[in-house]
C-alpha cells in the first residue's frame, strides 16, 4: 500500500520550529494546536474511502492503462469492441482489490480504536481522572504505573524510585530488551506524587519539533523562571513500557501522530521478488509487442483502404471527412482496443491472490507450528512467496536463530575425575533423553528448578566433603560479574552478563554453593547451607586477551586466595609444574568435551600471603589511579599474581544448539544454497557453533581464519586463501556489468561463480571484516567468500549485518535470505531480500521487520524446500500458462484481421471477450497456482537438489517467455486456420450457411476454450478433485452461459445486447463443429506432448527423474538418522565467555551498585538458569572495548 | 479433544486442504501411456478422415463463374452496362444424376461482410419490429440512417442496404423446351433468425408500418414488396433478406439462394443440359469481386469440405510416425536410468 494518506496530517499546518507548552495549562497549549493523543493508522474513513482508494487503484500503471482503453472505447471513431469488455474485467479486478483493502482498513480502525482507549491517569484540575489515551493532550500531567504502556512523548517529572529514576523497557521501540534508566529532574522530582504541587505546576517546556530522532532529545525547561536543560534521559517515550517502577508522573510533550514512535513508522520499504521485477520487463515487452502489431495492423489498414476500400465504396462509403492516412490512426488505436487483452488485465490480480493463497498454506501448516510455545509460522508479507523458492545465499545469525541461547552446565572434570556423564553396569555410557532420571536437588532450599544435571555422583562427591570438588563450586560461586537479585527470601534471581556465567554460578547454586549477594567490598554465598561472607579484594577483570578472569578473596577465616577461570591455553600456562599429572588428565577430559561441541573453561585457585598480598595490593591501587600506562600497569601486575596456580578442574558448557540445525543446514547445503553466519559472537565461540551445527566439518579441505588487523593483512589473507582455493582464478576480479530492469535502468554488476574443488570454510573476525568490506576490498572478500561452503563472520556489528547482505546482493544478483532472532539481526533482516524472524521469543522486533516468521530454525527447510519451491513452481506455471492463454486469445484477431479489412472486426462475440479472462478462464489456473505440486514434501526433502531450478530461474524467464510466446504464435495460428479451412466454403447439413460470422465467432471461441482447457490440464502435475471441478466447471459454465446468452428469452428481453441469438444452437449441432473442435484441440495439444516426453528421454531433469520414482516407490523411505559423529578433533573449544571487558569494575564501582541496586539490569527471564538476553552492544560497557585478539 | 484445543489456540487445523495433502492423481508422461495413446489417436483419426473423406468425395458440386469479365460469357453484355434488371443466361451440362435434395447458392467472393463498419451497420431492434427505432434508427446505421431528406431509412444500415438482388431462373433443355426447375425459397434462413430475431411490426397492413420512411438507396423495392408472390414472404421476414442479413464471416461466401425439391426434380437434378437465367443487377466489378453460383448437396457432415477428411488423415498419419520417433528415442535413451 503506498502512503497516500499518511500526509494528511502534516499539511493541515506550517512545519513547526520548535515547541512551547506549560504545564496543566491547556488554553495556552491549545493556541497551538497540537495533534492531540490519538493516532490514526488508517488510510480512509467512510466517505473518503471510494475516490481515495480508487485514485490509489489508478496510481497502479495496470489499471491506468485499463482505465485509458476503456476511455478509447468509449470514443465512437475507434471503439471497435463494446466499452463493456473491458469496463467488467475492470469493475471487478477493482472491486477484489478495494474489497481487500477495506478489510485491512477496517483491522486498522479496530487497532486504531483499541489504542486510542486505553485508560491513563490524567491530572485534571486537582484530581487524578481516568481519561481515555485519544484525549489527553500536550502539557497535561499524566501518571504511569508498573508495566503500563507510555502514553505519549513524556518529561518524565517524579518517581517512586529514589533518585527519580524509571525503568523503561524499550523493546517496541528499538527491539532491546534491556531495560533502561531515565531519571527526572530533582526540581520536578521533589513533588513525588503530591497531587497539590504537580496540580499547580506551571513549568513551561520550549523544546525541539517532533522528529524520528529516538536517541535525541533537546528542550529547556523553565520553572519560577529558572531555566534547566532536558535531555534524552529525561523524557519517557510511547512504546516504552515501565517497569519495576511503582509509579511516575510525566508531563506530555508530543502526542498521537508527533510521537517518536509515530514519526518512525510507516515508512517501510517495500519489498518485489525477481519475478515481480520481470513481470514489469514482460509486461513492458508486451506493450512494445502490442504496439509493434497495431502497427502492422495499421499499416495493413491503409494498403486495404488503399486497395480495397477504395472500390468497395459501393457498399461500404467511407466515414466522411476521414481520408485514408486519419482512418489508418483510427485504426490503430482501434487494434489497441482488439488486441489489448496482450496485457493481462487479471494478472495482476490473480498474481496476488496465488501469493496469498501460498501465505495462507504457511501460515496453516502445522510441520512449522512449535507447540512448545504455540507458535504457527506466519507469512508476515504476502507477496514474496516465489521469492523462497529461488533463494541462493541464506545469513543467519547465530544466538537464538542457530542457537537457543541457552547455557547448560553439561560436564566438569575436578581433580581428574570426569563428571556428568552416565555409564550402565557394563561401563557402556549412557545417552542421556528427557526421560533420564534427573538429580534431585530438593534439599537445597535455594536451588533453581530449571537446573537439569544427571550425574548423581558428583552430589555424592560434594556432599562428602571432597575437597577440590568444595573449591571448584566455591570458585564459580565466587569468580564472576553476576548480579543478584533476591526479591522475596529464596527466590534467587541471577542477572549474568553472559549466559555461560549464569550457567555456571547457577550449577555452584545446585550444588549447595549459593551466590546470594554482593557489596562492592564483599561477596556472600550460602557455602552448603552455611553463610559465608568474603572480602573481595580485587577483580582481574576478563578481556580478549588475557581471556580469563580472576577474583581475589580473603574469607572469613582470612584465608586469600586467588581464584582464576578462563580459557585452557591460558590457565595451562599460569599453572604451577606440580599440577602436571593431573593437567595431563585434564586435557583429555577437555578434549573429549571440545569434541562434543561443548565450551570449556579450566579453574584453578593460588592461595596468596598475606604479606605479598599487602604489597600487591598498593601497587595496584597505584596502577589503577596512574594517570598513564594504567592499563599495561595493571596488566602486568596480573601477570604477576597470575602464575603457579593449582589446577581445579574444568567446566563444559553446552550452547544449546536448536533442535535439527545440523540435518537442516546439511539439507540446505544439499540444496545448494550457501549459508553464512552472522554473528555477534566471538570468533572462537563462532567457529564451534560452525563445527556442531554441521558448517564446519573434518573433510573440509581448509578452514581459513582472517583475523587481520590491517587492510593489507585482510587482503593479503584473503588472496592467500583464494589462491590456495583456486590457483588458476584470475587476480583481478571479473565484474560483468550489464543493464536490467525497467527501461534497462538499472545497472547491474555481477561477479561469476567460480569453480573450487572441495569445500573450504572461511571465519572472518569483525575487525577484518571491516576493513574488507572498504570499497577497494570488497571484491576480495565476495570473491573469496563465495568459493567457500561455509562462511562465518564473528564479531560483526548490526551494520555490517546488513552490509555483508548488500554486498552479496549487489555482486551475486541472487536472491538472498536473513534470518534472526533479535533487534541486532534487523537490519540485515530489513536488506535481504528475504528476512526471516525467530517468534515465540522475547524480542519481538526481528518479527516485526520480518516477512516470514517462525519459532524454530528448522523449520526454514521446510519453508525453502517445501512451500517455497511450490510456491515458484506455482507461480512461473501460472505465469507461463496465463501469457500462453491470454496470447493465444489474442493472436488469433490478429490473423483475422487479413481477413476482414483490417477493420478491427473482432472474432469473438463480445461477451466472450468480456468473460473470457475474468470467469471462463479464471478458476482453473487459479487452481493450477494453488494446489500444483510437482512431488510432495517428503520427496522434496529426500531430494532438495529439486530446489535448484528456482536458483536459476529456469521456470520462468524472458528466454521462458519467448518459448511460450512461440507456443501461442503456433496455438492462433492453428486456432484460427484450422476452422477457417475446415468452414470457408461448406454448408450446413440442412443446406444453409455455416461460414457466417456469429458461427465462426462460436467455433473459434469454442476451439479456444477447448484448448486453454486442454493446455491447463496438461500443466497440471497435480490433480486434486478441485481442479477437475474447476476445469470442468469452467468449461460447463461456458457452454450454459453461451446458450443462456443466445437464448430467445435474452433476446426478448435484451434486443439488441445479445446478437447471437440461435448461433450456439444452430451451430453446435452441426458434427463437422466438433470435428473442427476435436482437430484443433489436439492439434493445439499432440505437439506439446510429442516434444515433452522426447525431451524426458533424452535429457530428463532431475524433477523428471524424482517425480518418476516417487511414480514407482509412492513414499520416500524413512531418512536414516545416524547418529551425530563425535569429532576426533584436537581442535579445542575455546574461551567460553561470550561478554565483553569492563565489566568487572563496574561491579566493584560503589556507583554503579548504589544505582542498580534494586532494579533489574537486565532483562528477567522466567528461567533463571537461562539469561535470555542479547549478548552485545548493550549500553552497559562504561569502556568502549578497545581491542581485539 | 476440547482440551487440546484449549492448550494450544494458535496450533493450525490438520486438513488435507490446509496441509496440502489433498488426495490427487499425478499423471506422468510414461511410455506405456505416450506412445499407445498416439497410436491409437492416429489409428482413430485415420478412421475419421477415411470417413469424412469418402463422404465428402460423394457430395456433388457445381460451381459456375457468371460475373461476366470476360467477353466470351453471355453475362458480359451486362457487367459493362449498368442496366437495371439485365437479363443473361448461363448454360451447362450436368453428366450424371445430381442428387437430391440439391441446394443452390450464390456466392461472392473479394466481399468484406465481415468489415467491422459494416458488420455494426445495421439495428438489430429496428429489425426486431421496433416502430421507434423507425422513426429513429440506430446510430450503427451510418451512413445508411437517414436519406438526404432526413427521412429515416428502414431497414437501416450498410449490410441491409447492399442485399444481393440478382435474380435467378433454371431450366432444363428437354428436345429444344425450356422446363422451368422449380425453386423452393421457404426456409432457407435459420429457424431463429425467422422465429426470433427478425419481427415485423405488428402493423396491418405491413406497408402502414413504413409510412415516413423511405426504402434503402440501393433498393429498387420497398422491404414489404419484396416478394409478390407470397405476401408473408415479406417485410424483415423476407427469406432472402433473412440470408443476407447473416452476415459471412470471410471475404469469400455463398450463401443459400433456393432449394431444389419439387415436382420432377425432388430426386435431383437429372443428366441434362440446364440454362440458368440470371437477373443481372448486382454491381461487383468496381471492387474486382465476382459472382457465381453453386449447386451442392449435403451429407451428414454438411457440404463438401475435402479440408477435414485429408486433415484427419495426415494427423492420424503424422500421429503414427510421432510414436515410432517416440519409440526409437525411448528405446535409446530410456529414461530414467539410475539418479
Amino acid at each position: 500500500m503506498g502512503s497516500v494518506a499518511s500526509c494528511s496530517c502534516g499539511s493541515e499546518k506550517k512545519q513547526e520550529k520548535e515547541r512551547l507548552l506549560r504545564a496543566n495549562d491547556r488554553s495556552y497549549n491549545l493556541s497551538f494546536h497540537y495533534a492531540k493523543n490519538a493516532i490514526k493508522t488508517s488510510k480512509y474513513n467512510v466517505f473518503t474511502f471510494l475516490p481515495l482508494n480508487l485514485f490509489e487503484q489508478f496510481t497502479r500503471l495496470a489499471n491506468a492503462y485499463f482505465l485509458f482503453l476503456l476511455v478509447l472505447q468509449l470514443i465512437p471513431q475507434i471503439s471497435s469492441v463494446p466499452w463493456f469488455t473491458t469496463a467488467v474485467p475492470l469493475l471487478a479486478v477493482l472491486a477484489i482489490t478495494a474489497v481487500k483493502d477495506a478489510n485491512d482498513d477496517i483491522n486498522r480502525h479496530k487497532c486504531d480504536k483499541q489504542v486510542n482507549n486505553r485508560l491513563v491517569n490524567v491530572l485534571v484540575d486537582g484530581h487524578l481522572k481516568k481519561e481515555k489515551w485519544m484525549n489527553v493532550q500536550v502539557g497535561d500531567i499524566v501518571k504511569l504505573e508498573s508495566n503500563h504502556f507510555v502514553t505519549a512523548d513524556l518529561l518524565l517529572l517524579s518517581s517512586s524510585e529514589p533518585l527519580n529514576l524509571v525503568y523503561v523497557e524499550t523493546a517496541e521501540l528499538d527491539g532491546e530488551t534491556n531495560l533502561k534508566v531515565k531519571q527526572a529532574l530533582t526540581v520536578t522530582g521533589e513533588m513525588g506524587d503530591n497531587i497539590e504541587a504537580l496540580s499547580t505546576f506551571r513549568g513551561e517546556v520550549r523544546c525541539e519539533p517532533p522528529n524520528n530522532r529516538l536517541d535525541k532529545f533537546k528542550g529547556n525547561l523553565t520553572i519560577n523562571g529558572q531555566t534547566y536543560g532536558l535531555d534524552n534521559d529525561k523524557v519517557l517515550l510511547r512504546g516504552c513500557t515501565l517497569r519495576n517502577t511503582e509509579w511516575c508522573f510525566g508531563l506530555v510533550i508530543f502526542g498521537g501522530p508527533d510521537t517518536k514512535l509515530m514519526q518512525n513508522s510507516g515508512k517501510s520499504t517495500f519489498k518485489r521478488t525477481s519475478v515481480d521485477h520481470l513481470m514489469n520487463v514482460l509486461v513492458l515487452c508486451i506493450f512494445g509487442i502490442l504496439a509493434t502489431l497495431c502497427a502492422i495492423m495499421t499499416i495493413g489498414h491503409s494498403l486495404w483502404e488503399d486497395k480495397e476500400g477504395s472500390v468497395f465504396t459501393v457498399f461500404l462509403p467511407r466515414v466522411p471527412d476521414v481520408d485514408v492516412p486519419l482512418s489508418s490512426f483510427y485504426s490503430f488505436w482501434s487494434y489497441v482496443i482488439v488486441l489489448n487483452t496482450l496485457v493481462p488485465i487479471s494478472l495482476y490480480v490473480s498474481v496476488e491472490m496465488i501469493r496469498l493463497g501460498n501465505s495462507f498454506y504457511i501460515d496453516w501448516d502445522r510441520k512449522m507450528y512449535y507447540p512448545k510455545n504455540d507458535t504457527p509460522a506466519q507469512a508476515r508479507t504476502t507477496t514474496l512467496n516465489e521469492e523462497l523458492g529461488q533463494i541462493k545465499y541464506i545469513f543467519s545469525d547465530k544466538t537464538g536463530t542457530l542457537t537457543q541461547n541457552i547455557m547448560t552446565f553439561n560436564k566438569c572434570s575436578i581433580n581428574g575425575k570426569n563428571y556428568g556423564e552416565l555409564f550402565d553396569f557394563s561401563g557402556q555410557r549412557v545417552e542421556i533423553t528427557e526421560k533420564t532420571q534427573r538429580v534431585d536437588f530438593s534439599w537445597n532450599q535455594l536451588a533453581d528448578p530449571n537446573f537439569i544435571f544427571h550425574d548423581y555422583s558428583l552430589l555424592e562427591t560434594v556432599k562428602e566433603g571432597n575437597p577440590e570438588a568444595r573449591a571448584f563450586f566455591r570458585l564459580l560461586a565466587l569468580c564472576h560479574t553476576v548480579m543478584p537479585e533476591e526479591k522475596k527470601e529464596g527466590e534467587l534471581n541471577y542477572q549474568a552478563q553472559s549466559p555461560d556465567e549464569g550457567a555456571l554460578v547457577t550449577a555452584a547454586r545446585n550444588f549447595g554453593f549459593v551466590f546470594r549477594s554482593r557489596t562492592p567490598e564483599t561477596i556472600t554465598i550460602m557455602e552448603m547451607g552455611r553463610k559465608v561472607t568474603c572480602e573481595l579484594l580485587a577483580v582481574l577483570d576478563f578481556n580478549n586477551v588475557r581471556k580469563r578472569m580472576s577474583v581475589i578473596v580473603r574469607s572469613p577465616e582470612g584465608k586469600m586466595t586467588l581464584y582464576c577461570k578462563g580459557a585452557d591455553t591460558i590457565i595451562y600456562e599460569r599453572l604451577h609444574p606440580s599440577c602436571k599429572k593431573l593437567m595431563d588428565v585434564t586435557t583429555g577430559h577437555l578434549n573429549e568435551y571440545a569434541g562434543d561441541g561443548l565450551r570449556t573453561l579450566v579453574l584453578a585457585y593460588k592461595d596468596l600471603e598475606e604479606s605479598y598480598m599487602d604489597g600487591w595490593r598498593q601497587r595496584h591501587h597505584e596502577a589503577s589511579t596512574a594517570m598513564e600506562g594504567q592499563e599495561e600497569m595493571l596488566n602486568e601486575l596480573y601477570e604477576e599474581i597470575e602464575k603457579d596456580m593449582t589446577l581445579l578442574g574444568a567446566t563444559a558448557v553446552e550452547d544449546k544448539l536448536q533442535d535439527g540445525v545440523p540435518q537442516t543446514i546439511e539439507q540446505l547445503a544439499k540444496a545448494d544454497i550457501k549459508i553464512w553466519v552472522l554473528t555477534g559472537d566471538k570468533q572462537e565461540t563462532a567457529e564451534n557453533i560452525g563445527y556442531s551445527c554441521n558448517m564446519l566439518r573434518e573433510e573440509m579441505k581448509d578452514v581459513f581464519i582472517v583475523a587481520a588487523n590491517t587492510a593489507e593483512g585482510v587482503k593479503e589473507e584473503l588472496q592467500n586463501a583464494r589462491r590456495k582455493m583456486c590457483p588458476e582464478a584470475a587476480e583481478e576480479p571479473s565484474v560483468i556489468k550489464a543493464r536490467a530492469g525497467l527501461f534497462w535502468l538499472q545497472k547491474t554488476e555481477t561477479v561469476r561463480d567460480e569453480k573450487v574443488d572441495g569445500d573450504y570454510g572461511l571465519i572472518i573476525n569483525g575487525h577484518s571484516l571491516a576493513f574488507a568490506l572498504e570499497k577497494d576490498l570488497e571484491l576480495e572478500l565476495l570473491r573469496t567468500a563465495c568459493m567457500c561452503q561455509t562462511v562465518i563472520c564473528c564479531r560483526v556489528t548490526p551494520l555490517q549485518k546488513a552490509q555483508v547482505v548488500q554486498l552479496v546482493k549487489k555482486y551475486k544478483q541472487a536472491v538472498t535470505l536473513a534470518i534472526g532472532d533479535g533487534a541486532n539481526d534487523v537490519s540485515m533482516i530489513k536488506a535481504a531480500h528475504i528476512g526471516v524472524g525467530i517468534s515465540g521469543q522475547e524480542g519481538m522486533q526481528a518479527v516485526l521487520s520480518s516477512d516470514f516468521s517462525f519459532a524454530q530454525f528448522r523449520y526454514l527447510q521446510r519453508l525453502l524446500l517445501v512451500h517455497g519451491r511450490w510456491s515458484y513452481l506455482r507461480m512461473c506455471k501460472f505465469l507461463r500458462y496465463f501469457f500462453y492463454k491470454n496470447f493465444t486469445y489474442t493472436l488469433v484477431h490478429f490473423w483475422y484481421a487479413f481477413f476482414c479489412g483490417f477493420s478491427a472486426q473482432t472474432v469473438y462475440d463480445d461477451w466472450f471477450i468480456t468473460l473470457y479472462n475474468t470467469v471462463y478462464t479464471a478458476t482453473p489456473v487459479l487452481a493450477l497456482g494453488l494446489f500444483d505440486q510437482d512431488v510432495n514434501d517428503r520427496w522434496s526433502f529426500q531430494y532438495p537438489q529439486l530446489y535448484s531450478p528456482g536458483q536459476l530461474n529456469m521456470y520462468f524467464s524472458k528466454k521462458a517467455f519467448v518459448r511460450c510466446m512461440m507456443h501461442s504464435c503456433y496455438s492462433s495460428l492453428i486456432l484460427f486456420f484450422i476452422p477457417w479451412a475446415a468452414m470457408h466454403d461448406t454448408v450446413r447439413d440442412d443446406g444453409k450457411d455455416i461460414a457466417d460470422y456469429q458461427s465462426f465467432a462460436l467455433l473459434a471461441q469454442t476451439c479456444l476454450l477447448v484448448l486453454v482447457s486442454a493446455q491447463v490440464c496438461l500443466d497440471t502435475y497435480y490433480w486434486t478433485a478441485l481442479n477437475q471441478l474447476f476445469v470442468w466447471g469452467s468449461l460447463a459454465v461456458y457452454f450454459a452461459v453461451t446458450f443462456t446468452m443466445y437464448s430467445n428469452g435474452m433476446f426478448f428481453i435484451f434486443t439488441s445486447v445479445f446478437p447471437l441469438i440461435g448461433a450456439a444452437r444452430n451451430s453446435l449441432s452441426q458434427p463437422n463443429m466438433w470435428l473442427t473442435i476435436f482437430l484443433t484441440s489436439l492439434l493445439c495439444v499432440l505437439p506439446v506432448l510429442a516434444h515433452r516426453f522426447i525431451f524426458m528421454q533424452i535429457r530428463p531433469t532431475i524433477t523428471d527423474k524424482v517425480k518418476y520414482k516417487a511414480q514407482m516407490e509412492g513414499q520416500p523411505a524413512p531418512a536414516r538418522r545416524l547418529p551425530r559423529p563425535r569429532r576426533i578433533s584436537t581442535r579445542r573449544s575455546g574461551y567460553a565467555f561470550s561478554h565483553s571487558q569492563g565489566y568487572g569494575v563496574l561491579v566493584t564501582s560503589k556507583r554503579f551498585l548504589r544505582l542498580k541496586s534494586r532494579s533489574a539490569l537486565f532483562t528477567k527471564t522466567d528461567t533463571a538458569l537461562v539469561e535470555n538476553q542479547p549478548q552485545y552492544y548493550r549500553t552497559i560497557t562504561e569502556e568502549p572495548e578497545k581491542s581485539q585478539g | 479433544m476440547v482440551k487440546e484445543k484449549k492448550k494450544s489456540p494458535d496450533r493450525p487445523d490438520n486438513t488435507a486442504f490446509t496441509q496440502q495433502r489433498l488426495p490427487a492423481w499425478q499423471p506422468i508422461l510414461s511410455a506405456g501411456i505416450v506412445i499407445p495413446g498416439f497410436v491409437l489417436i492416429g489409428l482413430a483419426f485415420i478412421g475419421i478422415g477415411v470417413g469424412l473423406f469418402i463422404t465428402s468425395r460423394d457430395i456433388q458440386v457445381l460451381e459456375m463463374d457468371y460475373t461476366g469479365t470476360e467477353a466470351s460469357s453471355d453475362c458480359n453484355k451486362c457487367a459493362i452496362t449498368n442496366t437495371k434488371n439485365c437479363m443473361c443466361s448461363l448454360d451447362f451440362n450436368i453428366s450424371t444424376l445430381f442428387k437430391g435434395p440439391v441446394f443452390f447458392y450464390y456466392g461472392l467472393t473479394n466481399y468484406f461482410q465481415n468489415h467491422r463498419r459494416y458488420g455494426v451497420s445495421r439495428d438489430d431492434s429496428q429489425l426486431y419490429g421496433d416502430l421507434t427505432n423507425f422513426k429513429d434508427p440506430s446510430t450503427d446505421c451510418k451512413p445508411y440512417r437517414v436519406d438526404s431528406n432526413g427521412k429515416p431509412i428502414v431497414p437501416c444500415g450498410a449490410v441491409a442496404n447492399s442485399m444481393f438482388n440478382d435474380t435467378f431462373k433454371l431450366y432444363q433443355n428437354v428436345n429444344g423446351q425450356r422446363n422451368l426447375v422449380p425453386f423452393d425459397g421457404k426456409g432457407i434462413a435459420w429457424w431463429t433468425d425467422y422465429n426470433v430475431k427478425f419481427r415485423n411490426p405488428s402493423v396491418e397492413p405491413l406497408k402502414n408500418a413504413f409510412n415516413d420512411t423511405v426504402k434503402p438507396l440501393f433498393w429498387t423495392r420497398a422491404v414489404y414488396e419484396l416478394d409478390f408472390s407470397d405476401p408473408s414472404n415479406n417485410g424483415f421476414l423476407n427469406q432472402d433478406f433473412l440470408v443476407w442479413m447473416r452476415r459471412a464471416a470471410l471475404p469469400n461466401f455463398r450463401k443459400l439462394y433456393r432449394r431444389i425439391t419439387e415436382g420432377d426434380y425432388k430426386e435431383g437434378l437429372p443428366a441434362g443440359n440446364y440454362t440458368l437465367e440470371i437477373s443481372y443487377n448486382y454491381p461487383v466489378l468496381r471492387f474486382d469481386g465476382r459472382k457465381k453460383v453453386v449447386f451442392s448437396n449435403v451429407s451428414w457432415m454438411g457440404g463438401k469440405n475435402d479440408f477435414l477428411g485429408i486433415a484427419y488423415l495426415v494427423i492420424g498419419s503424422l500421429c503414427v510416425v510421432m510414436s515410432m520417433v517416440m519409440l526409437i528415442v525411448y528405446a535409446k535413451f530410456k529414461f530414467p536410468e539410475d539418479n
